[in-house]
């Protein structure tokens, strides 16, 4: 019961964990370039919750100066994960040019059958 | 001090005449001319050091400074002193013959011959005067890269094959071992300086030290002790003046002087014969001696079978150096100078009746004597002198082993040296034999020949070693004087002398 | 505020705004023109910052006027400013090369593209040295990687476009990795500038946060290292990508890779943590051997220069891991000059092939046959880099060696001196195999046009094959410098 308490204390972390591994696998396991620039996508997102989840801090409110509150959230965090979705993007607008280009040069964009054709290089 | 510019110049005048060779390139005769001047003025540079050595002094140079206990410093010392001598005066000679040999056969690319030619001796001398392991080191290796151009220097594919064995043996050898060896050495004694006396005495126990002067004697491929021979005969592609330079005047002397010098100057030769970490050495110069003569009787091409001949000798001085004590290390000293006498003129006269006959087999050359009687002769008289009969100079060399072999107490090495002695003229008589007693192929044996020897340049320089085969037998006293002084313990020795 | 005190941030600037006028010009000779400009204003900035570090103290930057821990901190000590000097100086060496080979190799209409790139590359190299902000050395490592991806897929040969999206992969994975470690560390310390996370690592000790983090960081960086056998991505972007790309990218990426892991390792978490956490050194030990035999063996079999060259640099990249793992200071000190001198002669190296695929259009060894001849300068520049690569006596790679060498036997380690002489060894194989065909075989390309190189080409290699045989007598820049890093490193502050 323990494990169970655990993972609903910590449920945040899980989803990362959960998400980190799928994009990870879906990279590693398919051969269409499209879907491994997915799951690096996903791999690169679940980064996001890592850095924001923990930076919610409870009954705390959004950082903006005001009497009432003493505690606020951290909002380092949120700034951080703004640049990273931005190289994100940046990534992911890149791979899938280069997606392109492949599909341009080699008419297809499934690495078993681009392999093959590389002059057993 | 003037010494000091005497012990740069020596290093720095053949890189200099290096550049001034390729410089001439288009014109042939300055370019020999700079060869022969460089040469000759090497050669006068460093016997004019030679005095001061006899005095007593030892003149030092500091190059500069790698690292914190990594510095590139000359000092001349006897053996040193000694092995200059031999390879300058010999470049004399060899760039006199070389400058026939290569007309007579219309070499193509003379020019990096020459070039690469004279940074080799530069590198010789490198080695000769370095002050500790790593200059050597560094010179050594100079010297194994500057002459692998010359190895392949007919750039056949078995010129190409050759030049692989050579430098991966030479290369390999010295890095895989030799190196560690190196840095064993100044991890265990702070230093990498030749020290008289040696600097791991009380450093390390019998056994460290075994396996220390294994690195070094196997890491110093040069020395060509079996089993890391192989890249002499295989060596043998290139055009005779190389196999003159590697087997008589740089390559392999700087192996074995190497040896010499690592016994005297890093263990000591009172530490090696102390502990009895060098007794095993013996056994195996011996075999390497025994065994590369009885290769060398197999073989038909007459350049192979000196270069069997060359591991054999050279063999010599490693035992030499093995004994550890003054009448050994002398004697091997001495062998760096008889054996490159006598083996220098071998090669020449090979060299001499290719030029002039085109033959390289041994079973091709009866008669040879008749047309090229100059030529046979030098060669009896260098096979005597590497036979070690008076009155050449090969005699005195075997006769300090000997008796170095007494004085170690190994009495199973006069019997080594006794077949040996036999193996040699196995091997290397019969050839004169054939070439004066056989009639020339296809004629009868009173027929008349005429004389063709080959290109006056190579007879002179052939003449001239043969005749310093002879002249060496008197001069022994003097180089045993020399030789003294490094083998002592203190120093300097002795004053004067000569 | 003088100009003196903006220097840090000028060192980045620069180079981003030179990109941006790049992109804007739209000319490759113009673009080439504002890329050379920058590039040599480069090494004249880093060696102001490097005369003001050079006693060991350090320059702290607060970017923006903000001070840590809100703001980024860029903050330079000897170790860094050392690492930009190195960048900035072959950066200003691939320059004058760089016009001739692109407009070569690259089509008229995407050069300027190309320098865009290649100075957001070099800003992005340069950044990861000067900030002292873990987070930012991200953002700087995947502007350096992203427009290092681009630069691959320059490269004429299609497959270019196959390594780059490769490279992508990998380097994303790697960055996220390095990114997950750092969420990790702020996570458990609360702070991303290096000299406060320095600070409360060493307070809370070898937690599993910080355990976590280590790992997530040594596997990501190694990833951008290319440590065996995380290298895979290596060959193809070396071999496809633009002659210039490949000789920066030897001569750079990987060496900034290898900075980060000294920071980390050696600054951030300090020797205790590193040691006692977690196994990292017997596994930088391990695989850094592999490297040094798998890698070369692996190079031996290739005909393609470039693609050979590049499996050596994964072998060579092994012996500065192996000073990391050695951990002691002579071992470290190895690694760090090897870092050094790997840099001048893995950039001649791959200069002077691509001055060969300038003048033949091929880097396969037996198109090559007999060039020799009609390149002598390219060869001798070949063959100077290639004796250092082996490590001979006189040359950079000797020093190197010697060093790590001396770490080994600190250790008592003899069995890995050697190893160190013996993979040497399978390195004068491969390089000896170029040298043979050069030099020996029958010339395959006559024509006119197979002579040696244009003077802007062929000075930037010359000058740095003679700088592996000067820094190899004269050791006194290179090793002096590397010990002082050692020195900072093992004191652990950064």
């Amino acid at each position: 019961m323990t494990i169970i308490s655990e993972i609903v204390a910590n449920y945040n972390q899980w989803i990362t964990i959960f998400l980190m591994v799928s994009g990870l696998y879906i990279v590693v396991a398919r051969g269409n370039m499209v879907k491994k620039l997915v799951g690096l996508s996903l791999f690169q997102t679940s980064v996001y919750l890592l850095y924001t989840s923990p930076g919610k801090i409870l009954g705390g409110t959004p950082p903006i100066l005001d009497p009432d509150f003493t505690v606020y959230s951290n909002p380092l965090p949120h700034v951080l994960i703004l640049t990273a979705i931005v190289v994100g993007v940046a990534t992911l607008a890149l791979g899938l040019a280069l997606v392109v280009r492949i599909n341009e040069e080699y008419g297809t964009i499934e690495e078993d059958e681009i392999f093959p054709e590389k002059d057993g290089e | 001090m003037s010494e000091d510019v005497s012990i740069f110049a020596v290093m720095l005048l053949p890189v200099a005449g290096a550049f001034l060779i390729a410089l001439f390139h288009r014109q042939p005769n300055i370019r020999e001319a700079v060869t022969l001047m460089t040469a000759g003025a090497l050669a006068l540079i460093v016997l004019s050091l030679v005095p001061e050595i006899y005095a007593g002094a030892r003149p030092a140079a500091d190059g500069f400074t790698i690292l914190p206990g990594m510095e590139i410093a000359f000092r001349v010392e006897p053996l040193g002193m000694l092995f200059a001598m031999v390879a300058s005066s010999l470049w004399v000679v060899n760039s006199i013959y070389s400058i026939g040999y290569m007309r007579g056969n219309n070499e193509h690319r003379q020019t990096m011959f020459y070039v690469c030619f004279a940074i080799a001796i530069a590198a010789t001398m490198g080695v000769a005067f370095s002050a500790n392991l790593i200059t050597l080191f560094l010179f050594y290796e100079i010297l194994t890269l500057s002459t692998y151009p010359l190895v392949t220097h007919k750039a056949t594919e078995e010129a190409v094959r050759g030049g692989r064995i050579y430098l991966t043996i030479l290369l390999g050898t010295s890095m895989v071992l030799f190196l560690p060896a190196i840095i064993w050495t100044y991890v265990l004694s702070g230093t990498m300086d030749f020290t008289p006396g040696g600097i791991l005495a009380g450093k390390v126990g019998a056994p460290v030290a075994a396996v220390l002067l294994g690195l070094f004697v196997f890491g110093i491929g040069k020395a060509a002790l079996m089993p890391f021979h192989f890249w002499l005969p295989a060596a043998m592609v290139a055009p005779t003046p190389v196999s003159a330079l590697l087997h008589a005047v740089a390559v392999v002397k700087a192996g074995v002087f190497t040896v010499a010098k690592v016994v005297i100057y890093i263990f000591g030769p009172g530490f090696l014969s102390d502990t009895g970490a060098g007794e095993w050495l013996v056994f195996v110069a011996a075999f390497s001696l025994i065994a590369a003569s009885l290769i060398a009787m197999t073989k038909d091409n007459l350049k192979a079978r000196l270069a069997y001949s060359t591991v054999s000798q050279l063999a010599y001085v490693v035992l030499g150096a093995s004994f550890a004590n003054t009448m050994g290390l002398i004697g091997g000293g001495m062998q760096i100078a008889m054996h490159a006498a006598g083996k220098i003129t071998l090669f020449f006269c090979a060299g001499a009746i290719y030029v002039a006959t085109r033959k390289t087999e041994i079973s091709d050359m009866a008669g040879i004597g008749r047309t090229m009687p100059v030529t046979m002769f030098a060669f009896l008289v260098g096979s005597l002198s590497i036979i070690g009969l008076p009155p050449l100079g090969g005699t005195w060399a075997k006769w300090f082993i000997a008796a170095g072999a007494i004085d170690a107490g190994q009495l199973f090495v006069i019997a080594v040296l006794i077949v040996s002695a036999l193996l040699n003229i196995a091997y290397l008589l019969p050839i004169v034999v054939r070439g004066y007693m056989l009639p020339p192929p296809g004629m009868t044996r009173d027929a008349p020949v005429r004389i063709r020897e080959a290109p006056f340049a190579c007879v002179l320089a052939l003449s001239v070693t043969a005749l310093a085969c002879v002249v060496l037998f008197f001069l022994a006293g003097a180089i045993e004087d020399l030789l003294a002084g490094a083998v002592s313990q203190t120093e300097p020795l002795r004053a004067g002398g000569g | 505020m003088t100009l003196e005190s903006q220097l840090p941030a000028l060192q980045i600037v620069l180079p981003l705004f030179g990109a941006l006028l790049c992109a804007l010009l739209r000319s490759g000779s113009l673009a080439w023109l504002v890329a050379l400009v920058v590039s040599l204003a480069m090494p004249v900035i880093s060696a102001l910052l490097l005369m003001q570090v050079q006693d060991g103290g350090f320059i702290s930057y607060e970017l923006g006027g903000w001070a840590p821990p809100w703001g980024i901190e860029y903050r330079i000590d000897v170790v860094g400013a050392y690492l930009v000097m190195l960048v900035s100086v072959i950066g200003a060496l691939i320059m004058p090369y760089a016009r001739a080979s692109v407009a070569k190799e690259i089509d008229a209409d995407k050069q300027a593209w190309f320098y865009t790139m290649y100075l957001l590359c070099l800003a992005g190299l340069l950044g990861i040295a000067i900030t002292g902000d873990a987070f930012n050395i991200f953002v700087f490592m995947e502007i350096s990687s992203l427009s290092t991806y681009v630069l691959i897929a320059l490269g004429k040969d299609r497959r270019a476009l196959l390594s780059a999206y490769q490279y992508l992969i990998m380097g994303t994975i790697g960055a996220t990795f390095y990114v997950i470690g750092v969420g990790l560390l702020y996570a458990a310390t609360g702070t991303l500038n290096l000299v406060e996370l320095t600070a409360r690592i060493a307070e809370i000790g070898p937690t599993r946060p910080v355990l976590a983090a280590l790992a997530f960081l040594v596997v990501g960086i190694s990833l951008k290292l290319a440590l065996f056998p995380l290298h895979v991505w290596l060959p193809n972007a070396y071999t496809y990508s633009p002659s210039v790309v490949s000789a920066f990218l030897a001569a750079t990426a990987t060496k900034v890779a290898v900075y980060l892991y000294l920071r980390f390792l050696f600054s951030v978490f300090g020797v205790t943590v590193v040691f006692e956490g977690l196994p990292v050194p017997e596994i930088m030990l391990v695989l850094s051997i592999a490297a040094m035999f798998g890698a070369s063996i692996v190079a031996v079999f290739q005909d393609d220069i470039k693609r050979m060259l590049a499996y050596s640099s994964v072998g060579q990249i092994g012996y500065i891991t192996l000073g990391i793992g050695l951990a002691n200071k002579m071992g470290l000190t190895g690694g760090v000059v090897h870092l050094i001198n790997h840099a001048m002669m893995k950039g001649a190296l791959f200069m002077a092939i691509g001055a060969v695929v300038y003048r033949i259009g091929s880097s396969k060894l037996d198109d090559l046959a007999g060039i020799g001849r009609k390149m002598p300068a390219t060869t001798i520049v070949f063959a100077l880099a290639g004796l250092s690569i082996i490590g001979t006596p006189g040359t950079v790679g000797f020093v190197s060696k010697w060093y790590l060498a001396l770490g080994a036997l600190d250790k008592g380690w003899w069995w890995l001196v050697f190893l160190l002489v013996a993979s040497s060894l399978i390195s004068m194989v491969y390089i000896g195999r170029v040298i043979e065909v050069v030099w020996f075989r029958p010339l395959r390309h006559t024509g006119p046009e197979v002579r040696d190189v244009p003077v802007s080409m062929l000075a930037p290699m010359a000058i740095l094959a003679a700088a592996t045989v000067y820094f190899g007598l004269d050791t006194s820049l290179t090793a002096g410098i590397a010990r002082r890093a050692v020195d900072i490193l093992l004191a652990g502050a950064p």
